[in-house]
């Protein structure tokens, strides 16, 4: 094809796929192939349609997401670790007209944090919490964390999880979908394009609900973390298709309108 | 006449490599060279079989990626 062909192909062209508004333009520190970069997108497009850009704020934890107000183009806060449950509630009992959201780990969320979390859910609190579940503490070098699998090798665990010596992986999402409190509680996968997709749309959900003051929503991620699992990245994704998602099952948990 | 185009910010490629596992044409590749991270960055080395689905973009933990796609005429 000629150099003029190539051109004129291309004016026909329309952009289909771009960075979303709501980041900027700061590379991640994440690893190759983490997937908090394609988690952090899509909230930052679910920001950008539901047109909340100056109107969101978020509250980051700590953990390799730690860095969220240097990505994202809104505002961010930055509690200390495992607080974000409880920062989050506080800036949206202040500002009710904001959308406010929680992003947090599994160290934040399910270990150090466990308290604040729980009774946030527990209160039904108007905001919106997304929780990164890797199944170790991936920033500090991969130890064995609530979320392990049994049998899972990490620095801490290195002849893998035993139940009698640690117990069983806590399912978080499950457990606060006992409470009377949550109002839509959702686990999702980042590992392909349609359930990228899906994850999307669940992210957009969970925010309408907040915005339309129904009450406490979670997105629970299952979230690949090739570097500590020593995997390659699609090795990685491929661990959570065959082995998490057997501990941690896709789908809806809870509804209530 | 290829109906996709895709574009790769080779800065901020860290050569995970999950878009060449997600696209259906085999348009990607691993370039030859290393960006100014150190990583090995993916390249499109067929172009012209580009489709425009967009699923490299949506896979890509880095948003490296930007997808062009054909619009018919007169659309």
């Amino acid at each position: 094809m000629s150099e003029e062909a190539i051109a004129e192909n291309t004016a026909k062209m329309k952009k289909v796929f771009d960075s979303p508004e709501s980041l900027n333009d700061q590379h991640f520190s994440y690893c190759p192939g983490c997937h908090h970069g394609v988690i952090n997108r899509l909230i930052a497009e679910a920001i950008d349609e539901l047109g909340i850009q100056d109107t969101t704020v978020g509250t980051a934890p700590v953990g390799c997401s730690v860095f969220l107000y240097k990505w994202f183009d809104i505002d961010v806060i930055q509690p200390a670790h495992g607080r974000v449950s409880a920062v989050a509630t506080g800036a949206k009992r202040a500002r009710p007209d904001l959308t406010v959201f929680a992003y947090q780990g599994d160290g934040d969320f399910a270990s150090i944090g466990t308290n604040n979390s729980t009774h946030a859910a527990n209160r039904g609190e108007n905001i919106t919490t997304f929780f990164i579940n890797n199944t170790l503490y991936g920033m500090t070098g991969g130890e064995m964390a609530p979320t392990t699998l049994i049998g899972q090798k990490t620095t801490t665990s290195p002849h893998g999880r035993s139940a009698k010596d640690y117990g069983y992986p806590i399912k978080m999402s499950e457990m606060l979908a006992e409470l009377d409190g949550p109002t839509y509680i959702t686990r999702q996968a980042v590992y392909d394009p349609k359930r990228i997709d899906r994850a999307k749309a669940a992210i957009k959900k969970a925010f309408r609900i907040q915005m339309e003051d129904e009450g406490y929503s979670l997105v629970e991620f299952l979230s690949a973390c090739p570097i500590n699992w020593g995997m390659d990245p699609a090795e990685a994704n491929d661990r959570i298709k065959k082995e998490v998602e057997e501990v941690y099952p896709l789908g809806d948990i809870i509804e209530r309108g | 006449m290829s109906r996709g185009k895709v574009e790769i910010d080779d800065d901020r490629c860290k050569g995970c490599g999950l878009c060449i596992e997600a696209c259906p044409q085999d348009v990607l590749e691993f370039s030859d060279d290393f960006n100014s991270s150190g990583y090995n960055y993916v390249t499109p080395e067929n172009p012209e079989d580009c489709i425009g689905c967009g699923f490299c973009g949506k896979v890509c933990p880095d948003v490296a990626i930007t997808v062009y796609k054909l619009q018919k005429e007169g659309v």
